[in-house]
């Protein structure tokens, strides 16, 4: 997370070999990836981009989501077996021969999306995943992550959605000009409005809300939604019987 | 009040596609409104606003049906060129929008085509750039700057036009959330000074649902809800929609759920609820 222009998109790009550092080493899986091509890098590290007008270029959805599991030579059942996935997975069925053009913002994200997950990287980098996404969208990509978590991927992700972080309750590496300022869990890091304000951020609502009532007593520490309802209702009971 | 947008009975479908984007919508936008758009993705909101300067049907084509009425003239019969000073609309996209050598000629150039003379229009431009918190990008190239960046500038492009209607779809998506804000607030204080009517296209309603007194809520080409967005959040039928309620005002309700009632209105801020919640732990 960080402001715009902290370098965070930039940073990324490292981690399939895009950028190649100018000085020091980045290694992925162990191996430096200035003594290895972006192909190679791809096909464990599935980067899906901020805009999704820089990746789509297919007649149609379909044949979007094909194009790199045709590269990686996959055989055609394989194909055939992912595409579908990704299409349902993703609510693009119904789109799978449309072109990915005559799509709205929000889909044309879905599909770009949906094209890195069907090879199943081992480690998924998503700049900007929820930017221009509904509700429910968001709410499939938080399930979907919970998922690749339990099957021990890798998931990196760029993002101003301070909500959505707050949802997902990541690790956060906090970016600021080019440098790491802040590094920690979720509940930390967006509970510390200095660290915040520095990187152009603000509190998750719920962190505003208790923040305004830690001089009663209150935890200013929570983030989700839950625990905020409980908290809140344990002191108006204290309150009631004390 | 006098009505600026006028839709009745619309319907349009995009070239080569069978399913109409707008399903039979009116709507009536009275002059210095403060609107905010939203639904779930795919549901018809940008085509709604592109209707307004008549980028439907003139550039996209299509089948539109219905009427569409903007500051007075008949938008299918007027050119989008006629509107564009009426209406500005700034694009989701910021790069489908951007094209000049420089952050001050793009926004120059809407009014280089209105005639402006030299002196007038170095003074518009500079004035848009420091609204849009972008002056200092003034000499560079609108394509090497971050896409928060070029969202500040496609915003300062319209501004400097100073149309009676600004429709902005989804034009912080890139941006920060206090860059959101700050930009958020520049619309805003435009609205209420200068009367500028603002139609708002938004996912996001923990930032923006503070701003309106007329939120619509579209779904599969039509709109479902419309009105006050203390009453629109609170209807079982918005979550439903799959609007995301904001955290403080979805707090609120689980609160009242379990009884913790704080009898007051709806909460549209964690500022409004905190307050709320305050009065009620102190009593």
């Amino acid at each position: 997370m960080g402001q715009n222009g902290a370098g965070k998109t930039t940073f990324i790009k490292h981690f399939n070999g895009l950028l190649k550092p100018s000085l020091g080493t980045v290694r992925v899986n162990g191996v430096e990836t200035t003594k290895t091509g972006v192909a190679t890098l791809a096909r464990n590290v599935g980067f899906v981009f901020q805009n999704p007008d820089n990746q789509l270029f297919s007649e149609t959805v379909e044949d979007e989501i094909a194009f790199a599991l045709k590269n990686f030579g996959f055989d055609k059942e394989t194909i055939e077996k992912r595409v579908t996935w990704a299409l349902d997975f993703l609510s693009l069925y119904q789109y799978r021969k449309t072109s990915p053009f005559l799509l709205s913002g929000g889909e044309r994200k879905r599909v770009a999306l949906a094209s890195v997950l069907a090879w199943d990287p081992e480690t998924l980098v998503l700049d900007e995943p929820t930017i221009g996404q509904d509700h429910e969208q968001k709410e499939k990509l938080r399930q979907f992550i919970i998922q690749l978590q339990a099957k021990k991927k890798t998931v990196i992700m760029v993002t101003h959605d301070v909500e959505f972080v707050a949802e997902c309750n990541p690790r956060v590496i906090l970016m600021r000009a080019g440098k790491i300022i802040a590094n920690g869990p979720a509940k930390d890091i967006l509970t510390t409005p200095k660290l915040l304000e520095e990187s152009s951020l603000v509190l998750p609502q719920i962190a505003q809300v208790f923040t305004k009532l830690a001089h009663i007593g209150l935890p200013a520490d929570i983030i989700d939604i839950d625990e905020a309802e409980t908290a809140i209702l344990s002191k108006a009971k204290e309150k009631k019987h004390p | 009040m006098m009505a600026i947008i006028e839709l009745c009975d619309l319907v349009y479908t995009y070239p080569g596609v069978s399913k109409p984007s707008i399903d039979g919508v009116s709507l009536t936008i009275e002059k210095g409104e403060f609107v905010l758009i939203t639904g779930p993705s795919g549901c018809g909101k940008t085509s709604l606003c592109r209707t307004f300067n008549g980028l439907i049907p003139h550039f996209y084509q299509g089948e539109l049906k219905g009427q569409v009425t903007v500051a007075g003239q008949n938008v299918t019969g007027k050119q989008t060129f006629d509107m564009a000073k009426h209406v500005g609309l700034v694009f989701q996209n910021p790069e489908n929008q951007l094209f000049a050598l420089s952050v001050e000629k793009d926004v120059a150039f809407g009014l280089e085509n209105l005639g402006m003379s030299r002196e007038e229009m170095r003074k518009r431009v500079d004035w848009a750039l420091n609204l849009a918190g972008i002056y200092d990008l003034r000499e560079r190239s609108p394509h090497e700057v971050s896409g928060g960046q070029q969202q500040r500038i496609a915003i300062a492009s319209v501004l400097a036009m100073q149309p009676e209607i600004i429709v902005l779809d989804e034009p912080t998506s890139f941006l920060d959330p206090l860059s959101a804000e700050k930009i958020f607030d520049v619309i805003y204080k435009l609205n209420q000074e200068q009367g500028i009517t603002v139609v708002l296209v938004e996912h996001r309603l923990d930032l923006t649902a503070k701003y309106t007194n007329h939120l619509i809520v579209m779904d599969k080409g039509k709109i479902c809800l419309e009105g006050n967005p203390r009453d629109i959040l609170c209807n079982e039928e918005t979550s439903r929609i799959g609007v995301g309620i904001p955290k403080a005002t979805l707090l609120y309700k689980k609160l009242k759920t379990n009884g913790f009632s704080v009898n007051k209105q709806t909460p549209l801020s964690s500022d409004e609820l905190a307050d709320q919640l305050l009065e009620a732990l102190n009593k």
